[in-house]
């Protein structure tokens, strides 16, 4: 055991002369929390549409008063007329307007003589969110048009109450947990990775092999390790990325005690995946090339920036042993919601259960000689 | 005599079908200076691996100290220093940190690091830099840090890959002197590699030379020059040049070659001490002094060159495992 604290000591004083190293893994994530955070957090606002009316009449000025109200409160979009279809439809190829809406000729009479009368949207739709976001609208305007004034409630009719659980969570505080599943996974590919195959190959390793330490001492020494450097990194990125992102009472300290312990699990499972990764890679340029396969394979499945439910099928597979789907839903547990134990138990279990697997398999494969 | 300190025996190592290492044997006397001479290639540094366990030997084996490398690694561990042919000090680490590490990685005691330590930085002159990161340091300090690292749990027996490489000369003598100095004070056998002859001339007990995996040459530096061919040259200057003097010389016996300008010639010689004698006589009989005579013997070079030939070892082979693009190789 003194030899793999010998290790221990080693990495760590290493660790602390390279400030730079420390500052850069840090600020990837953080970077990340915060552009991610406003860039997907806003609603769409001031998208443009081509108002084409072609019938002039009564029911498409309110039609287009309802349209005006929207581009006047929300601000969704903003109105241009057309007076001609095809100019409406050049400049929405052309990418100068984002929908456009026609009023075909005689829709005032289709009302009035209720004979199905229709308006029809054309959306750019290589943007699905913008003509979803159009979509949606469009949708509750019409609503809006076919049941003027206050509606009477049928009494048998039902409708949706959504009860909102927790309070309104900000785009940027839904991400929170993947930055810091991403912050102890970067010190875990730095350090745990590149640092570990550079010093392998510049004969360091060699160097410890000819001492009397053992095959377990020189893996917990490493592990260990490595472990370490990526609590702090997470515990850093933790405090202030709850700041940052605002989490309501960030330091309150037996959710932050909790929060701990899931770094530590977390840390140790992606540690031993690393370690099995490169337990047989002699070539410095291997884990800088698998850092970005790595990186999107484990972050985006896990639901750190979309909800699972959303993935397709082989993906959902992904999610499902991805140690990052854990730690991420973890995360979310005790900073959305500030759960207990028992909401994070079976994530820990996981966890531990994969960091067993990765390093008893790491272990089989470490050759004690060159 | 006493256990050898190291004992070779049939020693065999495969890479796939290339045979890197075909069958050496040898033995080392307790506190023997070895050294182990050959081309690139030759198989110095696959061998060095070998015996300190590093690699499995593919057949054969070797026992250290009395310990076999492949049964008793760790026993073997204990009583070897190793000094690998790549620089391996932690850069980023202090000089005194690097030794501290290892102390600790060898499980010397708490109590006898400092001294140990210290005396080993004095030794190797670095007491005045032990808190220096050693990235600052030069190519030189740093192979003295490393001999330090390696003596710092006292080993009985210490393997240098080629320690030299790569340093000025004043650098490679401050070596070879510190290894000298810390061997008289320690009971210590040293198995080394070099590609300079005139420090293993100077400094082996016995020399072995290995080439393309085989043992070619193993004796004493002295006994290995008389025991090829002589190929001395003589540089005489003589007080004046009698008529034909030169087909004089050339005409002396086991001469092989005579050049020369003015009154100085450069004799090449089968015998130096025969055609010595042989021009002291005949320049009494012709009345000639001579102002200066020198001859050249053999060098270890020459011992080299004789047998491992003056083919260039390139040949390809697959990737090793040492030849990252990181590695600093020397
Ligand atoms: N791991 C390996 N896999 C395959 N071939 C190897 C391996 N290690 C060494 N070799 C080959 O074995 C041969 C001997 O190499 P070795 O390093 O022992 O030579 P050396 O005598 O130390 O040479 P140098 O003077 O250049 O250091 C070389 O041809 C080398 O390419
Ligand atoms: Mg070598």
């Amino acid at each position: 055991m003194a030899r793999t604290w010998a290790i221990i000591e080693r990495e760590l004083r290493r660790f602390r002369r390279s400030p730079i190293l420390i500052v850069v893994s840090m600020i990837f994530p953080l970077v990340q929390l915060v552009v991610l955070g406003y860039a997907f957090g806003g609603t769409v606002k001031h998208l443009t549409i081509a108002v084409v009316d072609q019938d002039h009449g009564l029911q498409a000025t309110r039609i287009r008063e309802l349209a005006g109200a929207v581009a006047a409160g929300p601000q969704t979009y903003d109105l241009v007329n057309y007076a001609d279809q095809g100019a409406a439809l050049t400049d929405l190829r052309n990418g100068r307007v984002n929908g456009v809406l026609t009023i075909p000729p005689g829709f005032s009479r289709r009302v009035l003589t209720q004979n199905e009368p229709k308006v029809a949207l054309i959306a750019d739709n290589t943007d699905s969110f913008v003509s979803a976001t159009l979509t949606g609208t469009m949708g509750s305007l019409l609503a809006a048009f076919n049941e003027p004034a206050t509606p009477v409630r049928v009494p048998g009719k039902a409708a949706l109450d959504v009860v909102e659980v927790y309070p309104y969570v900000p785009y940027i505080q839904y991400l929170l947990p993947g930055s810091i599943t991403m912050s102890i996974f970067m010190m875990v590919m730095i350090g745990g990775g590149i640092i570990f195959i550079d010093d392998k190959a510049r004969g360091l390793h060699e160097g410890y092999l000819v001492t009397p330490i053992t095959k377990l001492e020189l893996v917990a020494g490493f592990n260990i390790s490595g472990t370490i450097k990526a609590v702090l990194a997470g515990v850093v990125i933790m405090v202030i990325g709850s700041l940052v992102a605002g989490i309501p009472n960030p330091l309150d300290p037996m959710r932050m005690a909790r929060l701990f312990l899931v770094i530590v699990v977390t840390a140790f499972a992606l540690i031993s995946m690393m370690f099995l990764l490169m337990v047989r890679v002699t070539d410095p340029l291997m884990p800088r090339a698998m850092f970005g396969v790595l990186n999107t394979l484990l972050y985006f499945p896990s639901g750190a920036v979309y909800p699972q439910q959303g993935f397709p099928q082989w993906m959902q597979w992904i999610a499902a042993i991805d140690p990052f789907t854990y730690a991420v839903h973890a995360f979310k547990s005790l900073l959305l919601k500030n759960t207990g134990m028992e909401a994070i138990a079976s994530d820990m279990l996981y966890l531990v259960a994969f960091s067993v697997v990765a390093l008893t398999a790491a272990t089989a494969l470490f050759k004690r000689t060159l | 005599m006493a256990t050898p300190a190291i004992d070779v025996r049939e020693i065999v190592k495969r890479f796939g079908d290339f045979t890197a290492v075909k069958g050496i044997s040898f033995s080392v006397a307790p506190g023997e200076i070895f050294g182990l001479l050959g081309p690139n290639g030759a198989g110095k540094s696959t061998l060095i691996r070998m015996l300190t366990t590093l690699i499995q030997p593919t057949a054969g084996t070797a026992l250290i100290n009395g310990f076999d490398i492949a049964k008793q690694s760790n026993d073997v561990r204990r009583v070897i220093g190793v000094i690998p042919q790549a620089m391996t000090s932690d850069l980023e680490l202090s000089v005194e940190e690097n030794l501290l590490i290892y102390a600790k990685l060898y499980g010397v005691p708490r109590a006898k690091r400092q001294t140990l330590i210290h005396d080993l930085l004095e030794s190797v002159e670095l007491l005045q830099w032990r808190d220096k990161q050693v990235k600052h340091l030069s190519g030189g300090m740093r192979r003295r840090v490393e001999i330090a690292r390696g003596l710092v749990h006292e080993p009985r027996i210490f393997f240098l890959d080629e320690p030299t490489t790569g340093l000025d000369p004043v650098s490679r003598t401050a070596v070879w002197e510190m290894l000298q100095r810390i061997k008289a004070t320690r009971d210590l056998t040293v198995l080394i590699t070099t590609h300079y002859m005139d420090e293993a001339d100077k400094l082996c007990d016995r020399i072995a030379i290995v080439d393309h995996g085989t043992l070619v040459a193993l004796d004493s530096p002295l006994r290995l020059k008389a025991s090829i061919p002589g190929r001395n040259v003589l540089e005489v200057s003589f007080s004046h040049v009698p008529e034909g003097w030169e087909a004089t010389l050339r005409s002396l016996p086991q001469v092989e070659g005579v050049t020369g300008s003015d009154h100085v010639f450069r004799i090449n010689s089968h015998n130096g001490p025969v055609t010595t004698l042989a021009i002291l006589e005949t320049a009494a009989r012709a009345g000639v002094t001579i102002q200066s005579l020198a001859v050249q013997s053999t060098t270890l070079d020459d011992v080299f060159v004789h047998y491992t030939g003056r083919a260039l070892r390139d040949a390809l082979q697959g990737p090793s495992a040492a030849d990252s693009p990181f590695m600093i190789r020397r």
